[in-house]
């Protein structure tokens, strides 16, 4: 059905170092099918297309990109919500991507998840209580003693104190920010390995959400978690991840260390991303911003090569758009996917002249 | 300063009723607005931000226990205005609004262009082919290509349609554009360029602004004055370049601070507390219980004092007071 064109370089892992791996996804595509009244094939969105990465053990991450960049896609396959068309995942060393029903049911307990939208991702005719117990009736924890148990652990853990208060309410009686701890605590009660958290904050306060991801951070820091941290605002990965990748049109267009992208972005579609991210600043209001003009592609007919050349200010003919950039390396650790940054630019370019 | 004065509130009050009681959503808010000038309201949700613009527009809904108090506009009370006068006078004609999640206002049946078209038929007589010769006209003006003026919204993306609804808003030329989170929907690039759009057109227009986020870091993209809001009512009102360099209540102060910055490497705080419930409001300083610099006087409702040009709702502001440390 698709061939694999793989540079030998994009199966490069990102990231080298201590710590057990956790989880590796390789060449990743996830493609959803469009049909035409119900059954002619009509094309696929290629919401994921070829993304490759390790995390460790106890390693906080940042998945950034626009919506529509196949973000959500990818933390839903992580999840085991959606089935991917091709690549693997693999979990502690076991193979996931077949998905089947014994593995999943162990996988899930071993990943929680934090969603967006709180109020949204809690049952509304649910006590506290209820919703917290959900995960360990589901996984065989019979005993509703103990059950109780695990569940004033975690809420302690999240700082739902007192923990009489909280159990008998329904999500509704509580704030924004505690229908998030609560979120939060159901992620964490079954005491998964890993945490996915898509945009955990974005529809929280400002004042909130610090507090919400000092707490993940707390918890990352004391259960050893690997946490994947998906958002779409560069200013909060600061504070919580140790690399960042940079999601564009389905594929991870950059993977570095946070300290070091935050300083020195490379891809242009990165340094687009910082320069459209405002600190507050009245200085702000006196000078427009140096943004690439237009939308993220469709990802059903996506630009050829390159997906970011029709907006990107270094464009550079005959080469962005025709051939795809493999993964380059311009120092230890930092991956992107950009001509620019081809040791043998010089050559490359003569060579397309020709 | 009495010609450049756009708009007036004195006292304005707009309370919901609900079974618990009236909720005190605005609070006896005092607010003047200078032609050409861009205001920014911040505060965090639930703080009236949004219900202080619907009651200057008059958008409002069935449960409302009391609205009252003084708008002025170009010096005519609007509120002794009926609902019809106001509505031909006022709305769209003098002031506009783009909602928020504007990219989900629009009318899914209606062809984007005239929707846009439609105030100025409505509110300047003139026919559906002048009108949407100045739909196409704004169009350009906000970026969007002049043949989608016969699509829907639908088929249209975020940013194109959140520029429609800027449209919108500014084809009758009214004097006052009130901003209700004109980007919190949108993509980072692409909130970056409606920045940039409402930059240019308030550079190119003799019309104010008023936007209202609870983004800080975005809010300093517009504003020449800030206004924070809290539970109900201003708290601190001020020159932009003063406020984002040193903002004096101490509400102010804890929201500056739990602005995850990019660019520099200050750990952000966060405020202890809820804001309180606006059905029965603490009696004194309505931040009192979460304040850090809380004292005896605290329990006394403080008055905006006035420090150089700027207000301020604080006790440690009232003259002959050491001002606190920064």
């Amino acid at each position: 059905m698709k061939t694999k064109t793989m540079k030998p370089e994009q199966v490069v892992s990102a990231g080298k170092k201590s710590g057990d791996l956790l989880l590796s996804i390789k060449d990743l595509r996830v493609w959803f099918e469009l049909r035409r009244f119900g059954f002619g094939h009509a094309g696929y969105v290629r919401a994921v297309d070829g993304v490759t990465f390790d995390l460790r053990q106890g390693e906080a991450i940042a998945i950034v990109g626009e919506s529509g960049c196949g973000k959500s896609s990818l933390m839903k396959t992580i999840l085991g919500i959606n089935t991917p068309t091709e690549g693997t995942l693999v979990f502690e060393g076991k193979d996931i991507s077949d998905y089947n029903r014994e593995h999943l049911q162990w996988y899930r307990s071993q990943v929680g998840y934090v969603q967006q939208d709180p109020f949204g991702s809690l049952p509304p005719f649910m006590s506290i209580q209820r919703i917290l117990e959900e995960p360990l009736i589901i996984h065989g924890e019979k005993n509703a003693a103990e059950r109780l148990r695990r569940v004033r652990k975690v809420m302690e853990e999240v700082k739902l104190t007192p923990q009489e208060e909280f159990l008998p309410k329904f999500p509704h009686q509580i704030s924004g920010g505690q229908q998030q701890r609560v979120v939060i605590a159901r992620a964490m009660i079954l005491e998964p390995k890993l945490i996915v958290a898509d945009e955990p904050v974005s529809m929280l306060d400002a004042s909130v959400r610090v507090e919400i991801l000092k707490l993940l951070r707390g918890l990352q820091e004391t259960h050893n978690l690997a946490v994947i941290y998906i958002t779409h605002d560069l200013s909060t990965v600061r504070y919580f991840s140790e690399r960042i990748f940079v999601m564009y049109a389905g594929k991870l267009v950059e993977k570095a260390p946070m300290d070091r992208l935050l300083k020195q972005p490379r891809h242009p579609y990165t340094q687009a991303l910082l320069a459209a991210t405002s600190d507050p600043d009245a200085n702000n209001a006196s000078h427009y911003k140096d943004v690439p003009p237009g939308e993220p592609p469709s990802l059903v007919n996506p630009p050829k090569a390159c997906r970011f050349h029709p907006r990107c200010p270094q464009f550079m003919d005959g080469l962005c758009n025709v051939q795809d950039p493999p993964e380059f390396v311009p120092e230890p650790d930092y991956y992107t996917l950009c001509w620019l940054y081809d040791p043998n630019l010089d050559a490359t370019l003569t060579a397309i002249k020709r | 300063m009495e010609n450049n004065l756009l708009l007036k509130v004195e006292d304005l009050k707009l309370y919901f009723r609900t079974t618990k009681g009236p909720v005190q959503a605005v609070d006896d808010v005092d607010f003047i607005l200078p032609k050409h000038q861009a205001v920014v309201f911040i505060g965090e949700s639930g703080c009236g931000k949004t219900s202080f613009a619907k009651a200057i527009l008059r958008l409002l809904p069935r449960n409302v226990g009391e609205y009252s108090g003084r708008v002025y506009m170009h010096g005519a009370d609007t509120m002794l205005m009926d609902d019809e006068e106001f509505r031909h006078k006022i709305r769209w004609v003098k002031m506009s609004m783009v909602p928020q999640a504007a990219m989900n206002s629009l009318n899914p049946v209606l062809k984007v262009g005239d929707q846009v078209a439609e105030p100025v038929i409505i509110h300047q007589d003139l026919s559906k082919a002048q009108a949407l010769e100045k739909a196409k006209e704004m169009f350009k003006r906000v970026g969007v290509p002049v043949d989608f003026l016969n699509r829907y919204a639908f088929e249209l993306s975020g940013g194109m349609r959140q520029r429609v609804a800027i449209a919108m808003a500014l084809i009758t030329e009214p004097d006052l554009v009130v901003l209700d989170e004109p980007t919190s929907a949108l993509d980072l690039l692409t909130q970056a360029n409606i920045m940039n759009l409402l930059k240019r057109i308030k550079k190119e227009t003799d019309a104010s602004f008023i936007l209202i986020t609870h983004d800080i870091a975005t809010s300093s993209e517009l504003a020449d004055r800030v206004i924070v809001m809290y539970a109900g009512q201003i708290v601190e009102d001020g020159d932009a370049h003063r406020f984002f360099e040193n903002p004096l209540h101490p509400y102010s102060k804890k929201l500056m601070a739990s602005v995850p910055r990019l660019r520099e490497t200050v750990e952000p705080e966060f405020i202890i507390g809820q804001p309180p419930s606006l059905i029965d409001p603490p009696k004194g300083c309505r931040f009192a219980a979460r304040c850090p610099y809380r004292f005896e006087k605290c329990k006394q409702d403080p008055p905006l004092f006035n420090i150089k040009e700027r207000l301020v709702k604080c006790w440690l502001y009232e003259p002959g007071k050491e001002q606190i440390p920064a």
